[in-house]
């Protein structure tokens, strides 16, 4: 990178950079709630009293701050560098199933046939592991191939896709295929992935039960600081001169291309970048919900993603992360209230977020605030 | 004419004369009384003779309905009433003391076989292939004189073809040498899979020895085989090449419709495959109203289905023009999450109006069956049907195109939408009609489809992907490269699958796709020119 003049942006100290001091205290407070109030509301709170919450709502949460953790990736791709993925589901489902496999492998003789191969390789009468379970059992290299597989994955497709300038839509329904493809090889059985019903019945991690409220608390703040951390990293991102270049890209490839930078550095950094924030998530999730199967994989999942960060607001990291909340809360509760409305109503939010809010709940609350002022 | 009625008449005079006396006394005392080993030879009289008067009497053996009295006569019994075998004369009352005679099951085989035999000589061609399709596989060496007799007399290629290779295969074990030769090189020549086998076994090692002790009689074996096993490859191409452009021709239907959505007007439109849905439940739709009020012209549904299917996804396509993707013209990934709302909305309306479950639609009986071109190789009609409606939709759409005042608008617009504006076209009138003439052919996709799979709210999803990757594998705003990447596709597809199973070619061809794309962006048939870069 040719070395530019250093612009006022640059000279603020990095703390001042992220955010105003109004910034920091709302981040500030956020993590105490999510880090202190929460748990403490869980465990020292008495059942039925008024500021409890149930295990239920903890592992609900934790669910929707991997699914936050998501939405930054898409917003970083989608909102700051116009990239549409409808692949970001699959990195998220990786990341999920290298996790996925440490956890079978920890299951060890107390599956159902009381086996050392995971029940679905003894169904299927394999006799030893495939080479790519290899060293599965190292929760540490597990770690690693949560972060390798979808980052190397994202390498590759994006080192051709951006190569070939292939952009806007055709990438987007490309990646769309990529999906498509990636789901019908996990649904096969011999791919080594237990097929349809994927990954299940976990019994522990690190040797410690997985069933137990302190797990589920330890995941929960284990989600909410990775979150935490993400946020500032995104932060501390596109405040720099990188985000500056990519929002350039965004708004006008060629004339980045014409000022003397290669788009496809950029692009590819951040696409790699954003699946490996994917499968990060993927792997907080899985060992929260108990399950990882190749319908996470779908299509359909994957715009989903994208509706999150249209709600919550594009181009805006905390809309990202307020929209990932919005959006999956009024899941849970739709399902549950009026399981047959939920798809309407989430045919009906992309269509009203397109139409009428293509800055998001941020930016029509934003804009509310100002008329206020002017008012 | 007069000649053969004369004949007809003097065989129908002399076969009620002689009823069952085709069979001899002394066969028939042997059939109904000897031991198995008499019987059997009885059995083998009675082939030799070719009568086919002896049916009935065998027939009735096969039913358990021969008894014989204490004075060894032999009845065949039927409701109470007897008739004497050895005359042909009923009998009222029957005799006491009547014994049935028990056919053990391999007897019961033989007699089958002898039956088919004698049908052989029968004068109806479906009777013969009944018999030589019976004797497929169970006649024995008895049965060789009868059929060398048969096949004398045949002229139906059908049945002589069968008749050959049912004798060949019974000569395959036989004594001599030559006569086994003689059968390998005919059973060359048949189109049955069956043959495969049969050679197969010759060529078989059971142990140290082979089945077939005689080396040249192998080779001959070996021969036939190969000549057999190309042959019988060729039809599976064939079958496979058929089966890939019936799944090309699907893909076009699907795709052609977006071609025109996505192609002429830019628009990403997921809801695409929820448009084939429509298409397919307004089909369904139909069918039940002519089930319900006119069951009688019920052959011809169709013919009221594919306009009804058309207008109806065409309307449901106006109206999402006007109200949602008429403003975000311009903002292509806006469009596609939109329209992605726009299809899981049709998703859920569909499964409250019609329930979650598939729905049937059935095939009038025009297109039901098929064309069968070799043994186990048929060619469904409403598959041919299909290809044909794939065709004549993709010349519609061309003529309309290229020939019509609208055809020339919409192209005007896809050229240069001010210009067109500036010259007097109603460019939003023109993008609305535009969008409608798509998503009419995604209807017309859908009432085809009716016709060969299920009919359900996941419908759409299944085709939409597919499509997409059929319109950017033939390049945008091409017509004949939407064609080329169907066919393509499809052959490719059923290729694969036949290799490496159907999930295997799935992710082959998309991969194939997504490193295509990497290559030439702009699709197999890129509009030649310098794009400034939007």
């Amino acid at each position: 990178m040719p070395d530019l003049p250093k612009t006022r942006v640059m000279e603020k100290s990095l703390f001042s950079r992220l955010y105003g001091p109004r910034g920091w205290i709302a981040v500030a407070v956020l993590a105490f709630i999510a880090l202190v109030v929460f748990p403490l509301c869980n465990i020292a709170a008495p059942a039925g009293s008024f500021f409890h919450i149930s295990d239920y709502a903890v592992s609900l949460v934790g669910k929707f701050m991997c699914y936050a953790i998501v939405a930054l990736a898409m917003d970083l791709i989608w909102g700051y560098t116009g990239i549409l993925s409808l692949g970001h589901g699959v990195f998220f489902a990786l990341g999920g199933y290298a996790m996925g496999m440490y956890l079978m492998r920890s299951i060890g003789h107390d599956g159902v046939y009381k086996s050392d191969l995971p029940d679905f390789m003894v169904f299927l009468d394999w006799k030893a592991y495939p080479w790519y379970w290899k060293f599965t059992d190292n929760f540490w290299y597990a770690c690693l191939l949560v972060m390798l597989v979808p980052g190397a994955l994202a390498f590759i497709f994006g080192f051709f896709a951006f190569r070939s300038r292939i952009k806007g839509v055709y990438f987007s329904i490309i990646t769309q295929a990529m999906t498509f493809a990636f789901m019908l090889l996990f649904f096969r059985n011999d791919t080594g992935f237990g097929g349809n019903n994927g990954f299940t019945d976990f019994k522990r991690i690190l040797g410690v039960p997985i069933a137990t409220s302190s797990m589920r608390m330890t995941l929960f703040l284990l989600s909410a600081v990775v979150l935490i951390l993400m946020l500032l990293m995104a932060r501390y991102l596109i405040t720099s001169k990188l985000g500056r270049v990519l929002t350039a890209i965004r708004d006008a490839e060629s004339r980045v291309m014409f000022t003397g930078y290669n788009p496809v550095n950029y692009k590819l950094f951040i696409w790699t970048l954003s699946a490996v924030m994917c499968g990060i998530a993927g792997a907080l999730y899985v060992p929260q919900v108990g399950i990882i199967n190749p319908s996470e994989m779908s299509p359909a999942n994957s715009i989903e993603i994208a509706i999150w960060v249209a709600v919550g607001g594009r181009g805006s990291l905390v809309g990202a992360i307020l929209g990932a909340g919005i959006v999956n809360f009024a899941k849970s509760w739709f399902t549950v209230a009026f399981p047959e409305y939920w798809l309407f109503f989430l045919g009906a939010l992309f269509i009203v977020v397109t139409l009428f809010l293509p800055t998001g709940v941020v930016g029509w609350f934003s804009r509310f605030a100002k008329k206020e002022v002017k008012a | 004419m007069r000649k053969f009625l004369r004949r007809f008449l003097a065989c129908a005079l002399w076969i009620a004369a002689f009823n069952c006396l085709a069979v001899t006394p002394d066969d028939l005392g042997k059939l109904a009384l000897g031991e198995s080993d008499a019987k059997e030879a009885a059995l083998a009289a009675i082939i030799n003779a070719g009568d086919e008067s002896a049916i009935p009497l065998l027939q009735a053996l096969m039913d358990d309905g021969v008894q014989t009295g204490p004075d060894k006569k032999v009845y065949i019994v039927k409701d109470g009433k007897g008739i004497d075998a050895a005359t042909g004369k009923v009998v009222d009352p029957l005799p006491d003391n009547l014994e049935d005679v028990v056919i053990a099951n391999v007897m019961r085989k033989e007699i089958g076989v002898a039956i088919a035999a004698l049908r052989l000589t029968s004068p109806d061609k479906s009777v013969r292939l009944a018999a030589a399709k019976e004797l497929q596989g169970n006649a024995e060496e008895d049965a060789l004189p009868a059929l060398a007799k048969a096949l004398a007399k045949e002229s139906d290629p059908e049945v002589k073809a069968m008749l050959t290779l049912t004798q060949a295969s019974i000569q395959l074990h036989g004594k001599d040498k030559a006569t086994r030769i003689t059968a390998i090189n005919a059973l060359a020549k048949s189109n049955n899979p069956n043959t495969k086998t049969l050679l197969l076994g010759l060529l078989e090692k059971k142990g140290d020895q082979y089945t077939e002790a005689d080396p040249q009689v192998r080779a001959a074996a070996q021969e036939s085989l190969n000549a057999v096993q190309s042959r019988l490859s060729t039809g599976e191409r064939y079958a496979q090449i058929f089966s890939g452009i019936s799944l090309g021709s699907i893909l076009l239907l699907a795709a052609l419709g977006l071609a025109i959505t996505y192609g002429l007007m830019g628009v990403i439109n997921m809801a695409h495959g929820e448009l084939i849905m429509v298409g397919a439940y307004s089909t369904y739709f139909v069918q039940n109203l002519f089930k319900a009020h006119a069951p009688g012209a019920f052959d011809w549904y169709l013919l009221v289905a594919v306009p009804v299917s058309f207008m109806v996804a065409a309307a449901v396509g106006m109206v999402l023009e006007r109200v949602v993707i008429r403003w975000l013209y311009g903002r292509p990934l806006e469009t596609l999450l939109a329209t992605w709302g726009i299809s899981l909305m049709l998703i859920q309306g569909c499964r409250t109006i019609f329930g979650a479950q598939n729905v049937a639609v059935e095939n009038p009986v025009w297109m039901s069956g098929g064309v069968e071109i070799m043994t186990d190789i048929v060619l469904p009609y409403s598959r041919i049907v299909i290809i044909g409606f794939a065709f004549a939709v993709l010349l519609l759409v061309w003529v309309m195109l290229t020939r019509t005042r609208l055809g020339l608008f919409v192209r005007a617009v896809t050229q240069n939408r001010s210009m067109a504006a500036c010259v007097g076209v109603p460019t939003k009138r023109i993008d609305t009609w535009c969008f409608g003439l798509g998503s009419g052919i995604a209807g017309l996709a859908g009432c085809a489809l009716s016709q060969i799979g299920n009919v359900g709210p996941d419908l759409g999803q299944n085709y939409i992907v597919d499509s997409f990757m059929v319109v950017v594998l033939g390049g945008v705003g091409q017509l004949a490269g939407t064609v080329y990447a169907a066919m393509g596709l499809g052959i490719a597809n059923k290729f694969l699958e036949g290799m490496a199973g159907a999930v295997l070619a799935k992710i082959c061809i998309l991969v194939f796709i997504i490193v295509f794309i990497q290559k030439r962006p702009q699709g197999l048939f890129a509009i030649k020119g310098r794009f400034a870069d939007a």
